[in-house]
């Protein structure tokens, strides 16, 4: 490797670390968006001096990348801001198949008897690549609602997992020990695929955020260990980055939730079945449930209402309505807070986004140790398409899903509005004690009409 | 082990150590944000799709090539675009901030 493309991948090292740094800080995260891509940019140009193109690979290079751009721009682009988690998974995925099948093209270049330095980088690829493909799929497909979000679960799944894993290790094994053949490796790779959907298949739809960070710092060192293979500094530092930094974040993020990531990953939501049973018995109960009339008044002769936002407002893109409804409440002389949940929405942050967008002022969104307290001194929990994060099931009920995860104290309210579009039970899948509490009043609908509806009634009232 | 494979080995230790010390404070409202940025990060997996389809010379490696190239551009691309778009959120909240205090807040 040349001087100038050596120093010219130093430099788009550091780019990305420098912005890694600006991304984690509020201030400079924009910022480092920008700064990360140039660095992007400069390792891209710092290759081509390396390559020596046949005619064929001209031409794929440029049809893929009008395809990759076309698809990644249009994609990005269109997606709703609600839709964002499960675009991070695909765009994810996609980064995992690219590194298997570099690793792919590899061993075929190597021939049968590579040297353990590149074979073994080349099916560690392989492997984690996949697995971070299918996996990333699923959790896709249900983030987007194109399969259940609740577990899947079948009998003796763990052993048939370990079964698979097994046998992806056996594969692993022969195509280092034995022969680097094709039917080895390509044997190893659908393996590894189909190890990825079986890997995220048990795990909730509420866990996907966690599921989907482990699986990008997984994409980071498939793409790591590509670069051993390819002898590549740009790819050895930018993947190990993001495998390192992807990996503190994942804790992070279950930190988040108060649950471990083994936890969340093994044996979390394994009790479905029971929990299913509860809920539908529990449609026979009788709810609470309230005139719009009524419940303005309430909100309007409060003192304090706590407004919980969840996946539901941001399905109904009802951000707008509810920040019309606290500036409604403000001038009769409320005072009105969020109270946001790590998780509200479906990924940690996601809910500060959807009300920034609103214009939310920055004060009143509270997180969820901050305002936890208040909520026995406020009148009103006006809850806004959440369910989970507010089911005191977190609490008292050992058996179920969600036991242990943090909860917002919404139940310490004096009164609870419960805005739902239905009976139906949240993300885990489980029942909400809190609906059927005698101070509960549940408001259906959709959260926007709901929301609208009652920035009228308030203003009448 | 070769010198080149002991440069790249120490590359990937020290990169380990940087990546943890890099985000270690980073708040919960950046998480997001900051798993599509990483993520866009890791599309640097283009450069090695280039590097297999630049010689690509049979109808396999093509394919392979042609797919890899395909997928880690969508990664790079719609990675930064995607997490643009969220951080856009977080501007508009700063730009709207001073007008704020107009509302009343009894506390």
């Amino acid at each position: 490797m040349n001087l100038v493309i050596a120093l010219a991948y130093l430099v788009a090292a550091v780019l990305f670390i420098l912005g890694l740094k600006q991304l984690s800080s509020p201030k400079g995260a924009r910022n480092g968006n920008f700064t990360a891509a140039a660095g992007m940019v400069i390792a891209l140009l710092a290759t081509f001096p390396l390559l020596s193109f046949t005619t064929a690979g001209k031409v794929i290079i440029v049809i893929g990348v009008i395809i990759g751009t076309l698809v990644g721009t249009v994609g990005a682009r269109m997606v709703k801001m609600t839709a964002v988690p499960q675009m991070v998974a695909l765009f994810n995925g996609v980064g995992g198949g690219a590194a298997a099948l570099v690793a792919v093209a590899e061993l075929l270049r190597f021939g049968a008897h590579p040297a353990f330095a590149q074979s073994f980088p080349s099916v560690f690829s392989i492997i984690i690549g996949s697995v971070s493909f299918a996996g990333s799929m699923v959790a896709f497909a249900k983030l987007q609602e194109l399969m259940t979000g609740t577990p899947v679960t079948y009998p003796n799944q763990q052993v048939v997992n370990g079964l698979l894993a097994a046998a992806v290790l056996g594969f692993a094994i022969a195509v280092l020990a034995v022969a680097s053949i094709p039917f080895s490796f390509i044997a190893l790779m659908l393996l590894a695929l189909i190890l990825g959907v079986a890997f995220v298949l048990p795990i909730g739809g509420a866990d996907m955020p966690v599921v989907i960070s482990l699986l990008n710092a997984c994409t980071g060192l498939a793409v790591a260990a590509s670069g051993f293979t390819l002898n590549n500094f740009a790819l050895i530092v930018a993947g190990t980055l993001v495998g390192a930094s992807g990996s503190l974040l994942t804790k992070l993020m279950s930190d988040a939730m108060g649950r471990s990531i083994p936890n969340i990953l093994f044996s979390s939501f394994g009790k479905v079945q029971t929990a299913v049973g509860g809920a539908a018995t529990a449609q026979a109960r009788s709810v609470r449930s309230g005139q719009v009339d009524d419940l303005a008044t309430l909100l309007a002769y409060s003192r304090r209402v706590i407004i919980v936002p969840g996946y539901g407002l941001a399905v109904a893109q009802a951000q707008h309505a509810a920040r019309e409804l606290a500036d409604a409440l403000e001038k009769k002389g409320v005072e009105v807070s969020y109270a946001i949940h790590p998780v509200a929405g479906r990924m940690p942050g996601h809910m500060n986004v959807l009300l920034a967008e609103a214009n939310v002022p920055y004060e009143q969104l509270k997180e969820m140790d901050q305002v936890n307290d208040e909520f026995k001194d406020a009148d009103v929990a006006l809850i806004v398409g959440a369910n989970d994060v507010v089911n005191p099931a977190a609490r008292s009920t050992p058996g179920s899903p969600i036991y242990g995860m943090p909860i917002l104290n919404a139940d310490q309210a004096k009164n609870v509005i419960f805005m739902k579009r239905s009976m139906r039970p949240g993300f885990a899948g489980i029942d909400n004690e809190l609906m059927y509490e005698p101070k509960t009043i549940m408001f259906f609908g959709d959260a926007k009409d709901s929301l609208t509806k009652l920035v009228s009634a308030v203003k009448a009232a | 082990m070769s010198n080149e494979l002991l440069n790249e080995f120490t590359f990937f230790i020290l990169a380990i150590f940087v990546g943890f010390e890099v985000i270690s404070k980073v708040p919960t409202i950046l998480h997001t944000p900051l798993m599509s940025g990483t993520n866009a990060i890791h599309g640097v997996i283009l450069v090695g799709a280039i590097l297999i389809a630049a010689g690509a010379n049979s109808p396999v490696t093509v394919i392979l090539g042609l797919l890899a190239v395909i997928l880690a551009t969508t990664n790079v691309v719609g990675g930064f675009v995607v997490t643009d778009r969220m951080l856009e959120m977080f501007k508009g909240r700063q730009q709207t901030k001073p007008a704020a205090p107009g509302s009343t807040q009894p506390r």
